[in-house]
Order: C-alpha cells, then structure tokens, then sequence
C-alpha cells in the first residue's frame, strides 16, 4: 500500500469527516476486510464512515477528483463479496445512516435511509398494520441499501416480490456526487426506467442515500403445511402441481434429508427425518381464505404422493415449523468448521435432476451438501461443508461450487438468483453469457459511470478474464485438480 | 440463431453500415404514443412465435411479433394471465410493442402477488442492438440477479436502444372469482378510501372513478371476495357489463376518452388530492393515475402534475412541441444520452420518439 497516498487522503477526508469517522490504522480496517462472503478478504486503504447524504457527497467528489475507487457497503452480510474492499480505495460505509425518515400509512410507504435494517423497517410500520415484504433470511442485520444494491429475495418473494417489485424510489449520488433520484411516489417516471438498473446493480452504478419502499398490509392470518415425500423429484412435481392448481403459496420452500437432518438437532422443528424431501408451504389472508387455500394446497399435495401432512394450528407451531427452514445457515456453521452457500437458480421442472446429480457430486469432492430451496422460484442454497483450515478442502468446496453454477447454466437458469456476483461467480458470468452481452454490462456502467471508480472489478468480467477461464474449461491439465472431470 | 432472427440481425448491421435511421413497427397499434419518430420502418413480425410455454412455471417465452392477443388466448387456455393488463389499442398489437410502450392497465395497482407495471413481470429479453448484435438478458426464472436488468428496461423503452427480438414474462393464475362494486362519491372522498382500502388486506383488483361513481373491481380466492363485497358494501354491477367496462376503460373506448381533445396522462401519489385543474378527469389506480381531457398548454398541465407530486405525458392528439414526456432533471438525461450511445452508437433506432434528443 502507497503510504503517502493513504496519508494525503486521510487528511483531506478528515477535513470534513471527524477523526473517528475515517479509519487507516490495520486494527481499525480488519472488521471490514470481508463481507459474508469470507472465502475473499482485502483490506482497504481507507475506511469512511459518514454520518449525513451531505459527507458521503463530499467523498465522492473528493475520490472522484483523485481517482480513487469506492466500495460501498452496508451491514456486509452480502454473501457474493460485492463489499469486498480495495486495496488502493475507499471502503464507504452508510451503516451511520441509519433512521427512518419517515412512514406515510395513508400512502403505504416509508422513506428510510440505506443504513436502516430491513426488519426495523417492518417493525416501525408494525403499528399502522403494514410491513415490508421481502425477508432476506440476514433481515435482522443486513440494511435496506445493500437490499437495493443485491436486489434480495426472501421466502416470500413468491407472492410478494423482490427488491425490485417494492422499492418505488432511490436518491443517490453519482461517482462524481451529483444527486439523482431513480423511480418516484408517482408511478412510471418518466425517460428509462432506470430504477430497475440501479437495483441490483451491487453498489457500481450510483451510491444509494434515501430509499422509499412500498408497504403492504399485515396478512390476518397464516398457517403452514409441512409435507413429506419419499423421492425429491416427487416434492419438485408437487411444487408444479401447486402451481398449476393455481395456488401462489405466500411460502414454498423445500429442504432435502441432508438439510433436515442437519438443521432439527438445532431447531427441533419436528421435520421427519425420512422423508427424502421435506415442503413448507404457507398460505396467509383472512381466516376464510387460508381456510379455503389450505384445503385446495392439502389436496393437491396428496394427490402428488405426499407421504406424510402436518398443517400448524397455531402461530407457534407455524413459526416451529420455519424455525428449521430460517435456522439452516447457522446449523450448517454448527455441523461444519465452514459451509459455502450457492445460489443458482433453475426452471422448477429440473429440480429432481439438478438435486440428484448434485447428490452424485458429493463422492467426487468428498464434501457433504445438504440443500435447501425456495421451490417456489427454482431458487436453490446447496450448503457445500468444508473445512476452512484445510487448503485442499477449501479448494475442492470451490470446485464443487463451481460445478453446480455451471449445471445451473445449463439447465437454463442462472448463476445467482439473490446473493448477486459479486466478486464470487466472475467466472461463472463468462458461460452465462456471451461477449456481446458482457460488453452491453460494461457499457451500462459506464453510462453510470464513465471511470469506472465505483465498486470496480465485481460482477462483469474482463475479456481477459473469461479467456482464461475458457482455457481452464477447455485443457484440464490447467486446472488445479485435473482429476476432477468438469463440463 | 434461426432464420428470421439473424435475417432481422443482418438488417440492422446493414442499416447501421448505412447510416439508415429506422422505425421499428409492428401492428402499428401505438404509433399515437410518444413523440413523432422517422426512418425506415422495420417490421419484427418476421420474429414471431411462442418460444417456451410450460404452465407450471409460470413463464412464457415469446418472439416479439407475437400476436397479443393470441399469447393472451394461450394463457387463457391454461387458466393464466397476463397481471399488467396491457391495453392492446387494436387487433394487430404485438407482445414486442406491448414491452417497448410499458402500458399496464386496470390491475396494475392490484394486492399482493399481482401488483405490477410491465417491468415488473419482464424476466429476460433478447435485444438487437444498433450494431446488429443479438445480446441476451434476464432469462427465464424469477430469481435472477446476474448482471444488469437490462430487460426490465426495456419495458417503456419505447425501441431506443434495440430492436425487441424475444421476451419472457412472468405469469399468473387467473384469480378463482371476481366481482365489481359501485359506490357514488366524491372524487376526493374516492381517493382517500382507495387508499385506505389499499392499506388492508382486500382483494383489491382495479378501480375507476369518474362524474360521480367509483368502480372497483375485487378479484382473488372466492371467500376473499365475498368477504370484501360483505365489508365494502356498494352495489353490485352485474358481472358481464362489468368486465365490458373494465375493456372499456383499458382499451379506451368509454365515453371519456371518445373525441379529439389532447388527452394526459398524469401520474401523482395516490393520495395527491383531486387535481383543481377544473378539467374532466378520470381517476384509475387507486388514484396514482390521473387521465385529464384539456387543450391547455403543456406548461400548465405539468405545473398542475408537479404541485400534485407527480408527472405528465401528452398520451393522445393534442400539440406536441414540448414533448410528449416530462423532460428529465439534467444528471438523467446525461445517463439516458450515455445508455444510448453504448447500446446504440450511431443512433438508428426510433429517432425523437422518447425524448428528441435520444
């Protein structure tokens, strides 16, 4: 690291931040050399942590007249290493920006700052019987910036929509730190819908400093259905079957017998351990309609051969029954020294194949991977368990990893279907998509971004890049573990 | 790539080797929309066809010069629908036009899984871009966060940055029953209940309020709807006139919208309160939109949108020289050049027809 440099640029942020607002000393950076993702680690030059939109204006500008990049970061619990630092920039943290602005009931809405928690949003709209719909499983801890800038799903988002379906404003500031607003109260603004790139587009478009989300009102009533089957293919065409009924499940996720067997020690949800696969589906509304939906869901989840149904009676035995489902991340921490989650998302229809071969996998690395899955959206969390004090077992979780995104791309869905690309699935991006399409990603950041300051290097890889990896693909005996057959 | 669409490729990489500025139309069914374009017209319907259809998964696939109207009778069959209720204007619409204008109807305000404009069902999209290119996007799962959502915007893009080659749209269960209830009220007293309504959990459909009467249509599971019309009260509009009223009022052939006068479209907060603008005025979207029929100059209609919080575009007739959209604060219009330029450089495609300077 350029010492002088870090020196000039500590002094000239210390002129409008104060002392304990701009962090260089190693000690003081170490918190934020990694987000959730803890596989990549970098410690920045710099860490700014202002406390008002007028600060975080004034480093943009200061980083942007010295070229120096910007990292944005929330409450770093992204999973992708979107947060990941740089060695020669500026780490920009708006967890200090953290109040909500303010909740309109009539107009169900509530403006918030970027370093607000996704749950306390809920929880202050509580009191007018509103909430905000999507519930990353981090919704204690990650903040509604970074939900922005990784578009975050939820076990909800079935019915109730992503990031981008409940999120009808952005202000921010361009890397030069002029303010711009994406979206607004009123619907379709005008020109491009640019709202739409900035959400999801991981902190490399705009620095988000004011958000409005849409809230929608608390449901009466929800009750849960946990279903048993003797084959996860049956449970992946049970799912089909719900749907084609007509039935959208406020909740449908999935966990197979690995991941059930791994989480009841620690969440005592009272899954049956023999079943292949274990469904959760949820239904929520007034009293009469979750009666009149469960009813339809019971149906048609017997009639696809479910083996065994429990249907929770009371809000208790409801929240039991996602206790294991919510609980499945820290159970996997407590079975293994470490666990690598996946994220790829796939067409329903391939989800017994895509889950047998990953289970034909698991002899060829010698990791263990239990699944679970938001069934609703096709959207799987394979939790790779390896161990993080072993190179070679890290290594071959990598590898491992790596070869489920690629079976994903094949099967015709993507990469990451919430935990964004970060700097985790560059490589991945290359056999998702052409050049053309790749260029075309480059070219919207910098319409943003014209020198390339924010957050570079995440989610679009180089052509160099994606040549390199398209060697290794190619010749194996390039490859770190040239006896393990790849695609 | 098949034969239609790298044919409608090699066109475009042989009008940007010209420098030919072209007009992409299909069934023409739109060309009163936006600002007035030129070029050569490029037509898509050569690239048409439904490309993946599998219920279950709640995704079609289609080539951009799919009839609407057919998808719509497809989806129909298999007990689906379109959520965003675009507006067809005429027999000829095609899916690729119903995504480059981003029209949603009636139901775009509705609860739940179904809320939603056209951007928010658009999963993925293949794009023909000024240098002849097929680029790829999105795909076709409802969880994707893999680079940019480029296809997303190319809902209401108006064909500015590429020709529209292939969508894949999120789709929905036709809800079990529905039903329309009348009340007489205020337009003020309307708006305020739309948006108390909306903040419970009601199985709230659409809603039009205009000279005096609010409809609003319910839809979702049948005791949803029948507990709804029992909390609600109102009266019941029997539910063939109803349905006709709804089309009415999407594909604008009530009353309100007959004649020549300019018509705008004004998008506000749903709970801006009625516009005193002393124009007629028909009120959709649990207040959010605000139609008005008024010659008056477009400074004066925009002025009106801006106090209310809001928005105005000149949707039909009327004098255009203003723009047909609000113009854009400066830092956007800068990125809207600069996305242009990247997506297509030489600046062939639908010249003016979204903002005269892109």
């Amino acid at each position: 690291m350029d010492a002088t440099r870090q020196r000039s640029l500590v002094d000239a942020l210390r002129a409008f931040l104060p002392e304990d607002a701009v962090l260089f000393r190693e000690e003081d950076t170490r918190p934020y050399e990694c987000d959730g993702l803890t596989l990549y680690r970098q410690l920045p030059m710099v860490v700014a942590l202002p406390d008002t939109e007028d600060q975080v204006r004034r480093v943009l500008q200061l980083c942007n007249e010295h070229n120096v990049p910007v990292i944005p970061r929330g409450a770093g619990t992204g999973l992708s290493g979107s947060a990941l630092p740089h060695h020669a920039g500026v780490l920009l943290s708006l967890a200090k920006l953290n109040r909500i602005l303010s909740i309109d009931p009539l107009a169900r809405t509530a403006t918030v700052q970027p370093g607000v928690r996704n749950l306390a949003i809920s929880e202050a709209a509580a009191r007018h019987g509103l909430y905000y719909a999507p519930d990353p499983s981090s919704q204690i801890a990650c903040t509604i910036g970074g939900n922005v800038a990784e578009n975050s799903g939820g076990v909800h988002c079935l019915k109730y929509g992503l990031t981008v379906h409940n999120v009808l404003r952005v202000r921010g500031l361009t890397i030069e730190g002029e303010w711009v607003e994406f979206g607004g109260l009123a619907p379709d603004a005008p020109g491009l819908d640019l709202l739409a790139l900035v959400i999801g587009s991981e902190g490399m478009l705009a620095v988000v400093t004011e958000v409005t989300v849409r809230l929608v009102p608390v449901a009466q009533t929800a009750r849960c259905i946990m279903a048993s089957f003797a084959d996860v293919g049956e449970a992946g065409d049970a799912v089909a079957a719900l749907i084609a009924d007509g039935i959208i499940p406020a909740g449908l996720e999935m966990l197979d017998r690995a991941a059930t067997r791994l989480v009841e020690p620690f969440a005592n949800a009272g899954y049956d351990l023999d079943a292949a696969a274990v469904l959760l589906c949820e239904s929520d509304g007034t009293p009469e309609e979750v009666a009149e939906e469960i009813e339809r869901m019971t149906a048609v989840l017997l009639a696809a051969r479910a083996t065994r149904i429990q249907v929770s009676n009371s809000e208790a035995e409801r929240l039991r029954f996602w206790a294991g489902r919510k609980n499945a991340f820290p159970a996997a921490g407590r079975a293994s020294p470490a666990y690598y989650c996946m994220d790829g998302t796939i067409p329903r229809r391939r989800l017994g194949e895509v889950l047998k071969a990953i289970q034909a996998l698991e002899p060829k690395y010698g990791l263990r991977c239990p699944n679970v899955f938001h069934a609703g959206d096709g959207n799987l969390h394979p939790l790779i368990l390896f161990d993080d004090a072993d190179p070679d077992s890290v290594a071959r979780a990598e590898a491992f990893g790596a070869e489920i995104l690629e079976l994903c791309v094949q099967m015709g869905g993507t990469v990451t279907g919430e935990h964004g690309v970060g700097v985790e699935k560059l490589d991945q991006m290359c056999s998702q998509f052409d050049r053309a399409t790749l260029d075309a990603f480059l070219g919207v950041k910098s319409a943003f971004d014209p020198a390339g300051l924010l957050n570079p290097g995440k989610v679009v890889p180089t052509l160099h890049r994606c040549a390199e990896y398209g060697r290794m693909r190619v010749h194996g005996g390039n490859v770190r573990f040239p006896d393990l057959p790849r695609f | 790539m098949d034969q239609s669409l790298s044919q409608l490729c090699e066109t475009v990489r042989a009008a940007s080797e010209a420098h030919t500025p072209l007009l992409i139309r299909a069934g023409g069914t739109k060309d009163f929309y936006g600002n007035a374009s030129s070029g050569t017209v490029l037509d898509p319907r050569s690239v048409a066809g439904i490309v993946d259809y599998e219920p279950t998964e709640l995704v079609i696939t289609a080539r951009a010069g799919t009839s609407l109207a057919e998808l719509e009778q497809l989806l129909a069959e298999n007990g689906q629908l379109l959520a965003f209720e675009p507006p067809h204007f005429g027999a000829n619409a095609t899916i690729g036009g119903c995504i480059a204008a981003g029209l949603a109807g009636p139901r775009r305000v509705s609860f739940g899984p179904t809320y939603g404009g056209v951007r928010d069902f658009v999963l993925g999209a293949k794009l023909i871009d000024g240098r002849g290119q097929l680029l790829t996007f999105g795909g076709t799962v409802m969880k994707n966060v893999a680079g940019y959502d480029v296809s997303r915007v190319l809902a209401g893009s108006m064909g500015i940055l590429g020709v529209i080659a292939e969508v894949s749209i999120k789709v929905l269960p036709r809800p079990m029953s529905h039903h329309t209830l009348r009340f007489e009220m205020t337009a003020d007293t309307a708006i305020s209940k739309l948006n108390e309504w909306a903040g419970r959990p009601l199985p709230l459909s659409a809603s039009a309020w205009h000279e005096g009467t609010l409809y609003l249509r319910l839809a979702g599971a049948s005791a949803a709807v029948r507990a709804a019309r029992h909390q609600l009260g109102g009266e019941d509009f029997d539910n063939e006139q109803a349905d006709a009223f709804w089309i009415g009022i999407r594909e604008q052939t009530h009353p309100f919208f007959a004649d020549n006068a300019p018509l705008w479209r004004m998008s506000v907060p749903s709970t801006a309160p009625a516009l005193s603008i002393g124009e007629p005025q028909l009120i959709e979207w649990n207040g959010a939109l605000r139609w008005l029929r008024t010659a008056r100059p477009a400074e004066q209609v925009r002025e009106c949108a801006t106090r209310a919080g809001g928005h105005a575009t000149l949707f039909r007739n009327g004098d255009r020289s203003a723009g047909a959209f609000t113009p854009l604060p400066a830092p956007l219009a800068a990125i809207h050049r600069r996305l242009k330029a990247q997506f297509d450089p030489l600046n062939l495609f639908n010249r003016g027809r979204l903002y005269l300077d892109l």
